[in-house]
């Protein structure tokens, strides 16, 4: 599985960035959240899969036995998946706001902040 | 030596407050220093010319940087120009700037000035000197931008420092070159590794470094423009930085690194066919100049081509002619320009065409400017003779083209008489002028001048002392005992006497003529428009021109851009490091792992990979939303699959709500138009698609190799003991990792705050605000 899913998560890179580099900004966002969610496998990915039970102490044990996956990773991609959650919302607004200025969903046609010549 | 260098910057600090409190006096007691060092200097010259003094200091951990000095004859020499000089200086700048509220400021930028050039001239460290190197130019740029409200005199100060201290970084690596093939970093030490020097594969590489630094330094074609610019300093300035001093480091440092790496063919072509050219150039272009400082400027070019050029030659004859020329040079040329510096103070005015008959209302002037201009000529009884009769000399016994160069030298020497003439019976004969606000300098101003003069007729009739001086200084160079014969009045007719006087003969002869030579300076004068300056010029100039060209390219507000040169960068770096260096192949067994893949998990993958196409293709909104949910939803099964049941629920709640967000927010957007041309769109796949491909490979690398992992068994075994919690993942992110997640809710909270401030506070009509919308407008 970890070869199929270094496939998928090359193909989740390679669309992700690819998104980034459109013109749209609600593909932008696509972009962003596609690389969240490949992110995230790449992390659970190396370190290791094991299709065994997840890491929970059995009731009246005090550790957990052996095999079982590793609850590290897990704690990062789950702060790492809420992070980008709130990143997503706040784009999406972020955007709403844009196109509302602008009427447009072009980023070409956002570029007052950056060239304070162009404005007006 | 350390405290006569470090009383400089010291009193440098000093000498603003004594210029307040005592504004006539202050350049005098300025001068007080220097005359000290000076009077220090002779009494310690029976050692520096017998074994040499030695101070060593340790200044830095660093192997091989410690401030030593070493006090032998050329040190000794340029030390006593540098003090003896810089007193005279000193004394002379207090009556210059009378009455000028900055006059503080300019006595200690010159304090400062010759305690760094003692500190260059005194370094027995490479680190040290390019120090001390650097401090030249720093000070120099101060003074020469002097009138720093005037443009001309920031572009002048800034034109000099960019190419001294372009040189000055040229030098360092020829500097550091020349400690790391040598193995020493002390001068001294250098002369015994001359045959490592000039046998390494470095040794040219070098040698055209330390032609860089010096050549810029000392104003040697094509670096000379700097030196003409560098007029608009103050006169005290020029005759001390531009004519005495600073300009003859880079001549210094040839000298003084003449015995480990001169005498070899590539050091004489190098050196000569430079001082050659700056010799002619300076000179052609010092007849044609109207301004006295102009012209001095490129004299004092023209000699430091002149001393350039016999540093190249290189035989004992040249290194007794270069010691003996320097020390008659400062004299005179030091002289020349303070007499320049109290004609333009008394007169107002520079410009050799409106001065004449001058000796009636400046008859000390006339003598100092007589004495000074009687060296540079070569005439018999002056120190400026005999320099000239050893330059022949050298030249008749150089051994390689003798005529070729004695001639070109003949050229240069007559340029000097025929300026010699201009800055003396020019100005000085003839019916006198009126000026309307004439008023004749005080002895501050003569003072200076007519001493500089007298030590030339002085050393003239007092060979002994001058062969002692100069004879100690070009053992320095030549890196071999060294006796000058010197005599008062020649005893007998040799080629030199003769040659010396067809240049006399020359010189009168064409300053007569002088006018009929203008339609040929003239055209030289279109010429120097193509010059090296222009070229710095348009340099200068294009380097901002460029920068935003290249700022606009990166820094052109658009993300995609910076995506594109982030992943092109990485993919490039990437690349090479796999060539240069060879990286990982790709597993071999990748078959062998493929094969533990279980029906309902590529299922899952293509599911998931369909899912990804879709987003890729969508034209509706609706489409690409639907599509980045089942990427989604198919990561959390993953997560399930796994043994990760917290990520897979949290990974489907946050995905159940990212779609109605999705929905909600943005429904009013039109659906998706295609933007890029299919060439943009081809680029971004090619790129983007390696980018994968490098990820996905990484991947394959990483879980070929075992992994060890002792946090994974540590958080097993301690989370239900010390975090009594049974579900480990929880109990790191609550417990183990506590503060880690009240950041990541603080994070929440920042967003959440964002959004509301983006949803809630609008623009109000008319472009104006509503209260507080300063906030949420982003």
């Amino acid at each position: 599985m970890e070869v199929a899913l270094a496939i998928v998560i090359g193909a989740l890179y390679a669309a992700g960035l690819y998104m980034m580099l459109r013109r749209s900004m609600v593909k932008l966002i696509a972009g962003l959240v596609l690389l969240g969610y490949a992110s995230n496998l790449l992390i659970f990915v190396v370190s290791r899969l094991t299709r065994a039970s997840p890491p929970l102490v059995p009731e009246g044990a005090h550790s957990v036995a052996e095999p079982f996956a590793d609850p590290v990773p897990q704690a990062l991609i789950l702060t790492a998946i809420v992070i980008g959650f709130g990143l997503q919302a706040f784009a999406l607004v972020l955007v709403r706001r844009a196109f509302q200025a602008v009427n447009s969903d072009d980023l070409d046609q956002v570029t007052a902040s950056d060239r304070p010549d162009l404005q007006a | 030596m350390l405290n006569a260098v470090l009383a400089g910057f010291v009193l440098a600090f000093a000498a603003p407050q004594v210029a307040r409190h005592l504004p006539r006096q202050a350049g005098t007691i300025a001068a007080l220093l220097p005359a000290g060092i000076f009077v220090w200097l002779l009494n310690q010259a029976e050692m520096a010319l017998g074994p040499g003094v030695v101070e060593r200091w340790p200044w830095s951990p660093l192997p091989g940087v410690t401030l030593s000095f070493h006090l032998d004859g050329l040190s000794l020499l340029m030390a006593l120009i540098i003090s003896g000089v810089g007193a005279l200086i000193l004394i002379y700048a207090g009556a210059y700037m009378q009455g000028q509220a900055q006059a503080g400021r300019l006595y200690a930028l010159l304090l400062a000035f010759m305690a760094s050039m003692l500190g260059l001239v005194l370094a027995d460290n490479l680190i040290a000197l390019f120090i001390f190197w650097e401090l030249t130019s720093i000070t120099s740029f101060l003074l020469i931008g002097w009138h720093y409200q005037e443009e001309r005199s920031r572009a002048a100060a800034l034109q000099a420092l960019i190419v001294t201290g372009g040189g000055g970084l040229a030098l360092l690596a020829g500097l550091v070159l020349i400690g790391l093939v040598s193995g020493t970093w002390e001068i001294a030490g250098l002369a015994a590794q001359a045959g490592t020097l000039q046998d390494s594969g470095l040794y040219l590489p070098i040698l055209l470094l330390l032609w860089l630094g010096a050549a810029s330094k000392s104003a040697q074609f094509p670096f000379h423009f700097w030196l003409p610019g560098a007029m608009v300093a103050p006169t005290p300035v020029s005759a001390y930085l531009h004519s005495a001093t600073m300009v003859k480091a880079g001549v210094y440092l040839l000298a003084r690194l003449s015995p480990a790496l001169g005498g070899t063919q590539e050091w004489s072509l190098l050196f000569m066919v430079t001082g050659l050219v700056t010799l002619l150039l300076g000179g052609w272009l010092s007849l044609k100049q109207d301004d006295m400082k102009r012209m001095l400027a490129y004299s004092t070019v023209s000699s430091l081509g002149l001393l350039v050029t016999l540093l190249g030659l290189g035989t004992k004859l040249a290194a007794e002619a270069a010691a003996l020329y320097l020390l008659a040079h400062a004299l005179f040329k030091g002289a020349l320009f303070m007499v320049a510096g109290a004609i333009d103070h008394a007169s107002g005015t520079r410009d050799l065409r409106r001065l004449r008959g001058l000796a009636g209302a400046l008859p000390t002037g006339a003598l100092a400017a007589g004495l000074a201009g009687l060296s540079m000529a070569g005439i018999p009884l002056l120190a400026g003779f005999a320099a000239k009769e050893f330059i022949y000399e050298a030249a008749l016994f150089s051994g390689g083209s003798v005529w070729l160069l004695t001639l070109l030298l003949l050229a240069g020497n007559v340029a000097f008489v025929v300026v010699a003439q201009q800055m003396t019976l020019r100005i000085f004969s003839g019916a006198s002028l009126r000026f309307e606000h004439f008023h004749a300098p005080g002895v501050g101003l003569w003072a200076g001048p007519l001493v500089l003069g007298a030590l030339g007729l002085a050393l003239g009739l007092l060979p002994e002392v001058t062969a002692t001086l100069a004879g100690a200084a070009a053992r320095a160079i030549y890196g071999a005992p060294v006796t000058i014969h010197l005599f008062v009045l020649p005893d007998s007719v040799t080629p030199m006497l003769l040659l010396s006087a067809l240049t006399i003969v020359a010189g009168i002869l064409l300053y007569r003529r002088r006018t009929k030579l203008e339609p040929w300076l003239n055209w030289l004068d279109q010429g120097a428009r193509l010059g090296p300056e222009n070229a710095f010029r348009r340099l200068v100039g294009g380097l901002p021109r460029f920068a935003e060209r290249v700022t606009d390219m990166q820094q052109n507000g658009r993300l995609r851009s910076y995506v594109m040169w982030v992943v092109g960068a990485w993919l490039l770096l990437l690349a090479l490091t796999w060539l240069l260096r060879g990286g990982p192949g790709v597993p071999s067994d990748l078959l062998a792992r493929l094969a533990d893949l279980r029906f309902h998990e590529l299922v899952l993958v293509v599911v998931i990979l369909a899912g990804l196409a879709s987003v890729m293709q969508a034209n509706t909104l609706l489409t690409l939303i639907v599509s980045l949910g089942v990427v989604g939803f198919g990561t959390a099964i993953v997560f399930i699959l796994f043994g990760a049941p917290d990520l897979a629920m949290t990974q489907f709640s946050i995905e159940t709500l990212g779609v109605i967000l999705f929905v909600l927010v943005l429904y009013r957007l039109p659906g998706m138009v295609r933007l890029s041309p299919r060439r943009t769109v081809l680029r971004d796949s090619v790129v983007t698609g390696l980018a994968g491909a490098v990820v996905t490979l990484m991947i394959l690398v990483i879980t070929d190799v075992p992994l060890v992992s002792p946090l994974k068994t540590w958080f097993a075994d301690a989370s239900e003991p010390l975090g009594h919690g049974h579900n480990v993942v929880n109990v790191i992110l609550v417990d183990f990792r506590g503060f880690d997640t009240m950041g990541e809710i603080t994070v929440l909270g920042i967003a959440a705050i964002g959004i509301f401030a983006l949803l809630k506070l609008r623009p109000g009509r008319g472009g104006e605000s509503k209260a507080g919308d300063g906030e949420g407008r982003t």
